[in-house]
């Protein structure tokens, strides 16, 4: 151990060099580092490549530009929901103590969708068209979250303290709340229907970005916070008697932390529709290549990574292949297959 | 000191624990013994307030466990269960950082690494320090728990059968090393014990439950007798001198009684 210290920091007292901050040895340091350099020179790059594929003129021309805005939409969109996705599983794995179920797995955007659909089917298309676009969407994001939080803090109030429990309700929750949603579709007036699948229905090609310069800011707000509440995160990672112990109110820390994954769940449905696994893969190959507790640092690497992914695979579907609705199907069967392989090889939850 | 004023615990309609009244006297090691299900453990989880009284006032060094903040709580009182389970993958020294959480909030300084050393020397960490959590044998790791708690640097050390799964080799050394805590650092430590002769061998003062009350309390001249152990753990108990000490024989009790 003491090799690895002194190999990239020469001690300056005997006491400095028992202090790795963060990492396990000055090794697991560089890596870290390392991997956040690739990934931000990954993004950039694949960012860039997006850009100007098969753009004719040539690059930062003024008709360069005109091709390559639109794309920006796009890649805000995968930025946007990458982040939200990324942070939301990060920190929700944390409170709940566990790294296989995340807010997806546990229907929070199911719930979005029958919030919506409730709205729908009660209130009909006009009801939705009477108040304003922004007001409307405001509203349901405010009930996904106190639905959300009630359901989820009442869900994890130690009720069912055992992970295998709280997995099988919350996929009978998600499905079931699926279910209703369906059944409700059904029985709407087509027009009404249409309306509906309009707002709901959203995939990576084809957000629904008419709200994206309100959705940036709150996930900027509700990211930040999270970020300034990262040293908690470390602590409450440790379950509930020792952050208690440590002088965390944890009842109250969960509900904030609750909160704030519903407000980021619910902007990253609102813009591209449910993400199942998506949230899954980031945080757990996030896990494997920083092996820290640090959530400062593991929280922009889990970003990072999502980012690459889902553009990486963006951009072969619509340049490579032209299938650019599969996206999201694509994802999706890189992080179920993940989740898969970590659940066998683990060979527990 | 540390105060149980009519403390009550209801666990359905069944079982009730209290309501129990006791000053704890500071200073020293402290054995909380009893037969299983005799409330040991709530009793000691409500004074490191992991879990809350129906009824009741607990002080630990003055002040309300249940009322002060947490925060505040945490640099008079530290608590250690027996079982610790989390997902992230720690090395012993940043765990024993977390116990420097309620003074440092997650910034150490130069004072909380000197701190932190402190402690994992004290428990003879240091060569282990680096190690990850699962990286090590059982008794290393509940020695880590303990270095953390240690490092929390607080006057009263709450720990539920810290010698649970430990044989008797890393048993006798967990228990030198408190009984050392409490003797260089002065802290005072409440231990729930299984064995009363860990209890008679290392305790100042011993605190006997059974059926959610206080059977008996006192120092261990006064509890490791014959007619209280026999009493409070229903089994007959025979006190024969040993070469260190009193101890308590109860195994075949059938034979050993005429």
């Amino acid at each position: 151990m003491s090799a690895d210290t002194t190999a990239t920091a020469p001690p300056i007292r005997a006491e400095r060099t028992r202090d790795l901050g963060p990492y396990a040895s000055g090794s697991h340091r560089t890596r870290y580092r390392l991997v956040l350099a690739a990934l931000i020179v990954a993004s950039l790059g694949l960012t860039g490549l997006l850009l100007s594929w098969n753009n004719p003129f040539e690059i930062f021309s003024e008709r360069w530009w005109r091709i390559s805005t639109m794309r920006v939409t796009s890649i805000v969109v995968i930025a946007t929901v990458t982040f939200c996705q990324s942070l939301a599983t990060v920190a929700f794995q944390t409170v709940t103590n566990n790294r296989i179920i995340t807010p997806s797995i546990m229907g929070f955007e199911s719930l979005y969708i029958l919030i919506q659909t409730t709205i729908v089917f009660f209130f009909g298309a006009s009801g939705m068209v009477s108040l304003p676009p922004l007001a409307r969407f405001l509203l349901q994001t405010a009930m996904m979250v106190l639905f959300a939080v009630l359901l989820y803090a009442w869900l994890l109030s130690g009720r069912f303290g055992n992970l295998h429990v709280m997995l099988l309700v919350g996929i009978i929750l998600g499905s079931g709340m699926g279910a209703v949603s369906t059944l409700m579709q059904q029985m709407l007036d087509p027009n009404e229907f249409d309306v509906l699948v309009a707002r709901l229905f959203g995939n990576v090609g084809n957000a629904d970005t008419d709200f994206l310069w309100i959705v940036i800011p709150v996930c900027a707000a509700t990211g930040g916070t999270i970020w300034i509440l990262a040293r908690r995160l470390d602590v409450l990672a440790l379950g509930s008697d020792i952050s208690t112990n440590l002088g965390m109110a944890h009842k109250r820390q969960v509900m904030v932390m609750l909160t704030l994954i519903a407000i980021l769940m619910a902007m990253s449905t609102s813009l591209v529709g449910p993400m199942t696994f998506l949230g899954f893969l980031m945080a757990t190959l996030a896990y494997s290549v920083t092996d820290t507790y640090d959530h400062r640092r593991i929280l922009p690497v889990a970003w990072l990574l999502g980012y690459v992914i889902l553009i990486s695979a963006y951009f072969l579907l619509r340049h490579v292949f032209t299938l650019v609705d599969a996206v999201t199907i694509i994802v999706e069967l890189i992080g179920g297959l993940v989740f898969l392989i970590v659940i066998f090889r683990k060979g527990r939850l | 000191m540390i105060r149980l004023h009519d403390v009550v615990k209801r666990y359905g309609n069944q079982v009730e624990i209290g309501p129990i009244s006791i000053d704890i006297p500071a200073g020293g090691v402290i054995g909380l013994v009893g037969p299983n299900g005799a409330g040991k453990s709530t009793v000691l989880t409500m004074i490191g307030r992991l879990l809350t009284p129906d009824a009741g006032r607990i002080e630990v060094g003055g002040s309300d466990v249940h009322a002060t903040p947490s925060k505040q709580i945490a640099q008079t009182v530290s608590i250690l269960r027996q079982e610790n389970h989390f997902v992230t993958r720690l090395t012993v020294r940043q765990l024993v950082g977390f116990g420097r959480y309620p003074y440092s909030g997650g910034r150490l300084t130069q004072h909380d690494e000197d701190k932190i050393s402190e402690a994992i020397d004290f428990l003879d960490l240091t060569a282990l320090e680096q190690r990850f959590l699962d990286q090590l044998s059982g008794g290393q790791r509940q020695r880590a728990y303990v270095a953390m708690v240690l490092a929390q640097d607080t006057e009263y050390l709450l720990l539920d059968e810290p010698l649970n799964n430990l044989d008797a080799q890393h048993s006798v050394q967990m228990m030198e090393q408190l009984r050392r805590a409490a003797d260089e650092l002065g802290r005072t430590i409440v231990i729930v014990l299984h064995d009363i002769n860990f209890a008679a061998a290392y305790s100042d003062y011993i605190i006997a439950m059974e059926d959610g009350r206080i059977a008996v309390h006192g120092t261990p001249d006064e509890i490791i007798r014959d007619d209280v152990l026999t009493r409070v753990f229903r089994t007959p108990v025979t006190v024969v001198d040993g070469p260190t000490g009193r101890f308590a024989a109860y195994h075949r009790a059938g034979s050993t009684t005429p």
